[in-house]
């Protein structure tokens, strides 16, 4: 039974985390003209390794393209912000925050196409988990099926 | 289900927007005003927007915590005829710029729009949520 709903599982947590990322996108949108507002981000691979608990063949591949980085090869740098991405992590180690793309007088970190890039990504990303899901109940409401039923 | 937030927070965005586009209306209404209720010409206003957190760090709304008056200096209309002229016939008026507020107007305009399609997707993925499972 547990192998049965363990896809399952797995796909409502990513899905939970996909809305939770759209509320975060849709906040930095909003916040596009409030003085001062630093964007937020989630690391999405790392999110769904600690919501899932899979550091292996599940979670991989599934990284949201932000942040992270590439591990292996390291680049010779020589500054901080070489190769580090759009964003920086947070003290407090849970979303990242981001650099500003281009310096503004009001300290607005927003880039908005940056954001209405992600929020596009992420409503598409969102869609799929939900159609990953619905197949999984269609088998399975499939396999549960006696032959005469057709 | 958390995705219910993001109608609060573009919802507040879109409010404080529209509070922004209305004193932009103000303004540009205003801007051959020379006597206000008080006697004194009339100033430009802006709104101060201010982030406000809507139950989690995840969820970060907007307020229009202030409508400030502007501090630029009044335009001096050379008017000797009119009858708030003073000694050197120059009558103060307003000092709204009207390019500033053409510009804030479609600034706001787009901001706007912007929330309402994130609201827009918003709807349609939770619409989809719901028929999880039916088809």
């Amino acid at each position: 039974m547990q192998r049965l709903t363990q896809t399952l599982d797995f796909q409502s947590q990513a899905l939970v985390l996909r809305a939770e990322r759209q509320r975060l996108l849709a906040s930095n949108i909003a916040n596009a003209d409030t003085p001062g507002y630093q964007a937020r981000e989630m690391d999405f691979a790392n999110a769904l390794r600690a919501a899932t608990g899979t550091p292996g063949a599940l979670g991989q591949g599934l990284g949201s393209g932000t942040g992270a980085g590439v591990t292996g090869t390291a680049l010779t740098t020589t500054h901080p912000a070489h190769g580090a991405g759009d964003f920086a992590a947070a003290e407090d180690g849970g979303l990242l925050y981001a650099r500003n793309s281009q310096d503004s007088v009001d300290k607005n970190t927003v880039d908005v196409d940056r954001e209405r890039a992600s929020f596009v990504d992420n409503t598409v990303k969102y869609e799929a988990t939900l159609r990953f899901i619905n197949s999984g109940v269609r088998s399975m409401l499939d396999a549960m099926k006696s032959p005469s039923q057709g | 289900m958390s995705m219910f937030k993001i109608f609060d927070v573009s919802g507040s965005a879109v409010s404080a927007q529209t509070q922004r586009l209305n004193v932009v209306a103000s303004n540009l209404a205003n801007v051959d005003t020379i006597e206000g209720p008080d006697g004194s010409p009339y100033k430009a206003r802006q709104v101060m927007f201010q982030t406000t957190l809507m139950g989690e760090v995840t969820s970060a709304g907007v307020r229009v915590s202030d409508v400030v008056e502007s501090t630029d200096k009044a335009r001096m209309m050379y008017a000797p005829q009119h009858p708030k002229a003073n000694a050197e016939g120059y009558v103060e008026g307003s000092n709204v710029n009207a390019v500033e507020e053409m510009v804030n107007m479609i600034s706001a305009s787009r901001s706007y729009q912007n929330n309402v399609e994130v609201m827009n997707t918003a709807k349609s993925l939770l619409l989809k949520t719901l028929q999880m499972g039916q088809s």
